[in-house]
């Protein structure tokens, strides 16, 4: 008998004669306590949360952004920037760094991991995403890796720049994946970032920069 | 300061290593320290009483609805993976395991494994295995990392070097990684940082756990702060996750409170940096994440304790440890006296099923039974009541075939069983009783003073000149 039979086999033993409990779950006690009652609201929360984890977070508008990071990288003294050209938001920013002569390099993701591990990991400064929505019960921002902004982007470079729209931040986690669905199409990789990577492995003392990025700087696009 | 003893490689049982940690005072210092910050954030992110037990009510109800139907859960999550393009393998023992996923790296020609935090393959020892075949599998985890490297085990389910000071950990850095000797914190995790992150890129194969597995998608919930989970997971071309069959949960808004509930309880966190959730290997037009996906459920006991519907709590548990950080005997005693991978309240209600009452007989009774784990529980595990059972397994008769766990009677005593014997007919024998009660509050001067081990630490009892019935009889007399 395979491992998998003779497991199994057991398991309907052991609930034999019983039923399947029936599913009580209350969505209230999971969203009730998170309930915030406008767009600003919710982006104050959020703001609140991330800056509390080390986390820069800029109001800015979708007209804007571009050049508030531009100043941003400047002066943390950044010299390349990856980036998805394919995307909406890729496209903008080069075409309005290009127009304004930017001094930061622009890294697009150049063909599968296996063919440039070695400069995304010792090369790239810094890197920017879009994000699919966020949650104000838990400072959260909601990630959705696809072809064209890979799962590593928002991973291996030590600084992480994620946009945000406003009008996509959720009360709660529970609201977010109800009213995206996710549960009818999960891509390969779905993430959930609170602020840059950290640990209180030693001694309880908490450190950034644990193995992903040491500083995430979050651009709320408030007319978006 | 008395120098710190490497409680893991103490021999003995658990009397002996209890005895040994108590006598560290750096250690205990270390696990105070540690316990009380926990508590302290844990009772924090629970402000509201109310919402608190509402949300452990709603977990225990997810997880028993999800063990009330865990083989058609699995069922389906193994069809939903595989067609998301997961291979799911199946193992009754840690051998097995060990098994699968030497095959699947042999596979690759794989010679360096990064391994993500992970409880199923400390159970199945998988880096000494590995290692035996030459292979590097090397802790990512950072406390996980700074434990292998000084050859100890994990002290605590989440942060398994909690029993080791920045000093301790600089020390050790230092003996084995050379540079400046330095207990700055930042500096250390830096130190590891670097180390790790060429470690990522170099892997051939990365390891992980799974926190919970959604049958309704077929995806793998992964919860971490540090990144190094998302890093094992996605940089090597072949990702192993490794289970035990208890973590599948229905669907995925059930994930919702139990998330919760879990980062909450363990590290006082209203989420973890990352949450990590996988539902497929590389797509062909994607440009990262591992080509293959595997997933190994692994049973090593746990379906024999389904079995019994009260012992089959035990599977709620969703490895906060929780009820480690409340447990006084715990942050008294330290995780490595127990022995054995799981330590705490969780770990005495489960390595039982793991690997045999017999091998840990001590487990049950390492315990005040004052309750404090039971009342922390975000699935609500009754685990006193859970302690009390495996009490009286121990003392079965050992060819009992009632018995639910294996090795049980390993504590069965005949001389026990005469004087049990002896009480119950003392105590339905009314006139006898009223005599022997008679004679022990009458004799009560030549009560011993010494009655070991009781008198060890307390005093010895000595029996009322009168007993209860007797002044009650007295009392209503003079009444009437
Ligand atoms: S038994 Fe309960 S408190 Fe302990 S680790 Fe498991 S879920 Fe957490």
């Amino acid at each position: 008998m395979s491992a998998r039979d003779g497991i199994m086999r057991r398991l309907r033993a052991g609930l034999e004669g019983s039923q399947p409990r029936p599913d009580e779950f209350d969505a209230t006690l999971v969203t009730r306590t998170w309930r915030y009652d406008s767009t600003e609201a919710r982006v104050e929360r959020l703001t609140r949360l991330l800056e509390a984890v080390h986390t820069e977070v800029h109001r800015t508008t979708q007209g804007d952004w571009p050049q508030r990071l531009y100043e941003q990288l400047r002066t943390r003294g950044i010299p390349n920037l990856l980036f998805a050209p394919e995307t909406p938001h890729g496209s903008q920013l080069s075409k309005a760094w290009e127009v304004n002569g930017s001094e930061i390099h622009l890294t697009p993701w150049d063909g599968p991991i296996e063919e440039w591990k070695e400069t995304l990991f010792n090369d790239v400064s810094a890197s920017l995403t879009g994000s699919v929505g966020g949650i104000a019960a838990t400072g959260t921002l909601a990630i959705w890796p696809d072809r064209h902004e890979p799962r590593l982007m928002s991973l291996v470079p030590p600084l992480h720049i994620a946009l945000l729209k406003a009008s996509t931040i959720a009360d709660n986690l529970y609201d977010l994946m109800q009213t995206q669905d996710w549960a009818s199409g999960m891509p390969t990789n779905l993430l959930l970032v609170s602020g840059p990577s950290k640990t209180a492995d030693i001694e309880q003392v908490l450190a950034y920069g644990a193995h992903g990025p040491k500083e995430l700087i979050t651009l709320i696009l408030e007319d978006a | 300061m008395t120098q710190s003893i490497p409680v893991t490689n103490l021999d003995g049982d658990f009397k002996t290593r209890a005895r040994h940690a108590l006598d560290d005072a750096q250690l205990r210092n270390n696990f105070r320290t540690a316990m009380d910050g926990l508590m302290h954030k844990r009772e924090q992110a629970f402000s509201d009483p109310q919402e608190r037990e509402d949300l452990r009510d709603l977990g225990n109800r997810i997880r028993a609805r999800a063990l009330s139907q865990l083989p058609d859960l699995l069922d389906q999550l193994e069809q939903r993976l595989t067609a998301n393009g997961v291979r799911v393998h199946w193992a009754e023992t840690t051998e097995e395991a060990n098994e699968i996923v030497h095959r699947l790296i042999e596979a690759q020609e794989g010679r360096q494994v990064v391994k993500g935090k992970s409880m199923v393959s400390e159970e199945m020892e998988l880096n000494d295995y590995l290692a035996e075949r030459d292979i590097e599998c090397l802790e990512s985890d950072l406390g996980e990392y700074t434990v292998q490297l000084d050859h100890e085990k994990p002290s605590h389910i989440i942060m398994p070097a909690i029993h080791k000071n920045a000093r301790q950990v600089a020390r050790l850095f230092q003996e084995k990684l050379g540079g400046e000797l330095s207990d700055d914190i930042h500096e250390l995790v830096g130190t590891g940082r670097q180390i790790l992150r060429q470690k990522f890129m170099e892997a051939d194969v990365g390891v992980s756990g799974v926190n919970f597995a959604v049958a309704e998608t077929g995806t793998l919930v992964l919860v971490e702060n540090e990144g190094n989970g998302r890093m094992s997971t996605t940089v090597p071309p072949v990702h192993i996750a490794v289970t035990g069959i208890e973590k599948v949960v229905a669907n995925l808004r059930d994930v919702v409170p139990l998330l919760s509930l879990l980062t909450r309880s363990a590290l006082g966190q209203p989420i973890t940096t990352y949450i990590n959730m996988i539902s497929g290997p590389r797509k062909d037009d994607e440009r990262d994440g591992p080509r293959e996906v595997h997933l190994v459920l692994l049973d090593n006991g746990r379906s024999r304790a389904f079995a019994d519907a009260q012992l089959r709590q035990t599977l709620n548990c969703i490895r906060c440890g929780a009820c480690m950080n409340h447990c006084p005997v715990y942050t008294r005693v330290g995780g490595h006296t127990y022995g054995e991978v799981y330590p705490g309240p969780i770990g005495k209600i489960l390595t039982p099923h793991l690997v045999g009452l017999d091998r840990v007989p001590d487990h049950p009774s390492a315990s005040s039974l004052c309750g404090a784990c039971g009342d922390v529980c975000p699935v609500k595990i009754p685990i006193p009541e859970l302690l009390q059972r495996l009490r009286e397994e121990n003392v079965r008769h050992p060819e009992d075939s009632e018995a639910a766990v294996a090795g049980a009677g390993s504590r069965y005593s005949n001389r026990e069983q005469l004087i049990w014997r002896g009480w119950q007919w003392l105590n339905t024998h009314p006139r006898i009783y009223r005599l022997f009660l008679w004679g022990v509050t009458r004799l009560r001067r030549l009560q011993p003073a010494r009655l070991r081990p009781w008198t060890d630490y307390r005093s010895a009892p000595t029996p009322a000149a009168r007993s209860l019935h007797e002044q009650a009889r007295n009392h209503m007399r003079s009444k009437s």
